[in-house]
């Protein structure tokens, strides 16, 4: 079952969380990971790989340079889940 | 080169050792004669020889933020944790530059430890192994290099003079610490953070270090296992934490006003070139060490009133340190309190001359010479005076000098001398 943008971005904030210590409900839309959130590259690798379990899609390493901001993951994630 | 010798002087302490998370509970543990030795509970030790460890007393995964705390293997975590009381000690409000006294460019990190992010390697691999190559965790690299303690204190206060991590196994603490010295004192630096850490209380180093027969497994009286000098000693009994240090020249530590704990005096280094693991049983690589100090330095034997001996519980290794310093000071042994903080605190390898320089310098500030547990009968061949259970003060008045001695598997030798101000 597909799931929505408002859930992938709860999702997103969870795991944000969990790597970088940013309050989950501070991970919006419009947030850059690496300027609003702490994420730095390593960080976001882990981001990635968290993302990829939890929402069951493949983000390959070619890709990853592109998700600057919090809708570019969650509209990837959309597009490409299963 | 720098023709200038300058004089160096230790103006900050911090630790976290077995005994407490910080150096004032160290210390106070040391002198209270407390053994930091514990029954290993996890399940993984049940199958294993030896059973017991020396855990550090605050765990630091519990005291950094969770995000820094899982980028940083633990003997990264110790480093930090001592290297932050160190610096805050020597009076510094912030990192180098945000806190003008010191210059960046002028300030040093030296952290060593003797094995590095073992448990990260370890932990990671088991990773690869049971959930596969995706799993592995980008900051494996950083957290297992033996440089990431000292690469993250350097980050943490803005060295930017040189950082470096002299690997030395059961040496390396009290090598960065002279390593420290010479940065100082040849011109390269005004300030050097230093010290040792280690966290490699884990199943495989256990079993490895447990099948040379280097540890004690005498697993049914943990406290009592680590007995250094005693007729019945058996091996070490691994520990966990850190000592650092702040170092400076006496010109800096004066221009901004630094409390002084002591003059770092010098070090002296050698090589048995014996074996890869045993002590050269005749004491003559140590000796060696011990009398390059006193041609380097001009220390004289007849200030030094304690030791901190590296003495690790080994039946070998205990008596050649003896021999060494019955070779080289004769009869001014008899008036060298020397204690064996390793039967407290275990044995922390690399972290081992980090905190120990820590307990010397501690030793010299109170005047005090923290005791050796455990000794139920002295080895008849120990023919020095060893502090036996409870501590002993020092020479009330006068300047008092004190040394540090490390010894590491590969035959390394490093004995530092402290002076009182």
């Amino acid at each position: 079952m597909a799931v929505t943008q408002e859930e992938i971005v709860a999702g997103l904030g969870e795991i944000v969380n969990e790597i970088a210590g940013i309050p989950a409900e501070d991970v919006e839309l419009d947030k850059s990971f690496t300027d609003d959130l702490d994420v730095d590259s390593l960080s976001m690798v882990e981001v990635v790989v968290a993302a990829e379990e939890r929402f069951g899609v493949k983000i390959p390493d070619d890709d990853v340079k592109n998700l600057k901001t919090v809708r570019d993951a969650a509209d990837y994630i959309l597009k490409h889940q299963s | 080169m720098n023709a200038t010798q300058h004089s160096v002087v230790v103006t900050g302490i911090g630790a976290t050792t077995p005994l407490g998370g910080d150096s004032a509970s160290t210390w106070e543990g040391l002198v209270a004669g407390r053994s930091g030795v514990r029954p290993l509970d996890e399940e993984w030790a049940a199958e294993l020889p030896v059973r017991i460890a020396a855990r550090a007393a605050a765990d630091p995964a519990g005291i950094l933020p969770r995000p820094q705390a899982r980028r940083l293997d633990r003997s990264a975590q110790f480093a930090l944790l001592a290297a932050r009381e160190a610096w805050a000690d020597a009076g510094y409000t912030a990192r180098a530059g945000e806190d003008s006294t010191v210059d960046p460019d002028r300030l040093g990190a030296v952290v060593a430890s003797g094995i590095g992010g073992v448990t990260t390697l370890l932990e990671q691999h088991d990773v690869l192994r049971e959930k596969g190559v995706r799993r592995v965790s980008p900051h494996t690299v950083p957290m297992l290099m033996p440089n990431g303690p000292s690469a993250n204190v350097g980050l943490e206060v803005n060295a930017r003079a040189g950082v470096h991590t002299p690997v030395s196994a059961c040496a390396s603490g009290s090598e960065a610490v002279g390593y420290a010295i010479e940065m100082i004192r040849t011109g390269r630096a005004d300030v050097v953070i230093a010290g040792g850490t280690e966290a490699a209380i884990h199943p495989l180093p256990i079993a490895a270090f447990a099948n040379m027969m280097a540890m004690s497994k005498n697993n049914e009286d943990p406290q009592g296992a680590s007995r250094p000098f005693d007729v019945d000693r058996n091996g070490f009994v691994l520990g966990e934490g850190a000592g650092v240090i702040v170092l400076e020249s006496a010109e800096h530590a004066r221009e901004r006003g630094a409390r002084v704990y002591a003059e770092a005096v010098g070090q002296g280094i050698s090589a048995d070139s014996h074996d890869i693991v045993q002590p050269e049983p005749s004491g003559n690589g140590i000796a060696h060490a011990l009398q390059n100090l006193v041609a380097n330095t001009g220390l004289d034997p007849a200030e030094v009133m304690h030791i901190n001996a590296h003495a690790t519980s080994t039946p070998q290794g205990d008596l050649a340190e003896l021999k060494a310093l019955r070779k080289v000071f004769g009869d001014d042994v008899d008036h060298m309190a020397l204690s064996a903080t390793k039967s407290m605190t275990g044995h922390l390898l690399g972290g081992a001359g980090g905190v120990e320089t820590v307990a010397t310098l501690l030793a010299l500030h109170h005047r005090v010479a923290p005791p050796t547990i455990n000794i139920e009968t002295l080895d008849p061949e120990a023919d020095v005076d060893v502090v036996r259970d409870t501590a002993r003060p020092l020479p009330a008045e006068g300047r008092i000098a004190a040394l540090n001695n490390s010894f590491g598997f590969g035959g390394h030798n490093v004995v530092l001398a402290f002076r009182t101000p």
